[in-house]
């Protein structure tokens, strides 16, 4: 506990940030960064279940049994993943078709699962909130990243946030570089695989400290 | 004819890890040792025909006729929690060698997204009864194959030198992509409604 408040917050941004530094919840990851609006969806749809499921179960930790903690932590998430799952069917239709059932499947994501086991049932609120949060932008970063290079290879085409904020993409080297052919295999099912791999053993290049 | 596509297009076409990146975790975690992917594979293969079946019944019967159908993804999971529990509970006591093998990989499927997936997907793209329990069975064949396949070739790559970034998890990733491409080889070879 001598660590510095402000640590629980930026060590998901960096030491552990989730996909790559701590291997897990990769389903999503792979599955739904063929852009980089669909990464950044499914990463703060994550963020905001993994934010409240940190908070309820901090508030709870001395309340629930340890037996019968785990099966407790999956019913609280599972409720979180409903109110996103609505609140996006009613809000951001699109996106919920594209990200489809990968949006049910946050209830699974070790993610979310890990913080709160390992996290928030042994820390107080505050930490936990700040927890939720670094790991969740963390997360939504990787997504976003993951997402910029399969799209910008696959694609050439950077969106962000297509239709509310801009229109279209917002770089789409196809129309203005006539030469230039899209690597699609980045944007196909073998591409995510060796991109990710790829990726982690960048990320392995540069020391964690 | 109809089952016999969709069998096809379960274990090949629309492989449950390799094309729709469903149970990635345990795909990576039990991979290191062809003794573990075996009994995973065949944990799963019995766990997954059972959700699928189960949670259609309790979709299709209970909730759908109820207007509680905002309510499947917390069912969905509380079922196989259960299923994952009693299924435990009753190989414990009635088939003791077939637990011993499969002992340990039994609580994992829980946190498994391959079943949850399989299940859900089953429901969005409204199969039958028959249907979805024919396609529960090719998801969970599709997922053994993938995994013991890419098992194999990763007990190869502990004994090749490996660059030191690309040690572990991220040359088990590059393996999967390649895996994947030659899955990739069966993409259209079936129109099958899964």
């Amino acid at each position: 506990m001598a660590k510095p408040i402000y640590q629980e917050f930026t060590k998901g941004l960096w030491k552990e940030i989730p996909p790559f530094r701590l291997v897990l919840g990769l389903c999503p990851v792979l599955g739904v960064t063929t852009s980089v609006e669909n990464g950044i969806g499914m990463g703060l749809a994550t963020t905001f279940v993994l934010l409240c499921s940190n908070i309820l179960v901090s508030l709870l930790r001395k309340v629930i049994p340890s037996k019968v903690r785990i099966a407790c932590f999956i019913i609280i998430i599972a409720t979180f993943v409903i109110v996103v799952e609505q609140v996006m069917k009613a809000f951001v239709y699109d996106l919920y078709n594209t990200l489809g059932v990968f949006i049910p499947l946050i209830v699974v994501n070790c993610v979310v699962l890990g913080r709160a086991e390992a996290f928030a049932s042994k820390n107080g609120i505050f930490r936990s909130i700040l927890d939720g949060l670094g790991i969740g932008i963390g997360f939504t970063l990787s997504l976003g990243a993951l997402g910029l290079v399969r799209e910008f290879l696959g694609k050439g085409t950077i969106t962000v946030w297509g239709e509310p904020f801009f229109e279209g993409p917002i770089v789409n080297l196809v129309e203005s570089m006539p030469s230039f052919v899209p690597f699609e295999f980045m944007v196909q099912a073998p591409g995510a695989f060796v991109a990710l791999g790829l990726m982690l053993a960048v990320m392995n290049l540069i020391p964690s400290k | 004819m109809e089952y016999f596509e969709i069998i096809i297009a379960g274990i090949f076409v629309n492989n449950i890890l390799l094309a729709q990146f469903l149970g990635n975790c345990p795909f990576l975690g039990t991979s290191k040792k062809m003794e573990t992917a075996v009994g995973m594979s065949m944990a799963v293969v019995f766990v997954l025909v059972m959700a699928g079946v189960i949670t259609w019944i309790i979709f299709h019967k209970i909730l759908d006729p109820n207007k509680l159908v905002y309510l499947r993804t917390i069912t969905f999971i509380l079922v196989i929690a259960s299923l994952v529990q009693f299924v435990e509970m009753f190989l414990k006591k009635s088939i003791p060698a077939l637990y011993a093998g499969l002992g340990i990989f039994l609580p994992l499927i829980t946190t498994n997204c391959a079943v949850m997936g399989a299940c859900v997907i089953n429901i969005d793209k409204e199969l039958t009864f028959l249907q979805a329990l024919v396609a529960s069975f090719a998801y969970a064949v599709g997922f053994g194959l993938a995994l013991i396949l890419f098992a194999g070739v990763r007990e190869r790559v502990l004994l090749a030198r490996v660059p030191k970034p690309l040690q572990d998890t991220s040359i088990a990733l590059v393996i999967a992509g390649v895996i994947s491409l030659s899955f990739y080889a069966f993409q259209g070879m079936v129109q099958a409604v899964i």
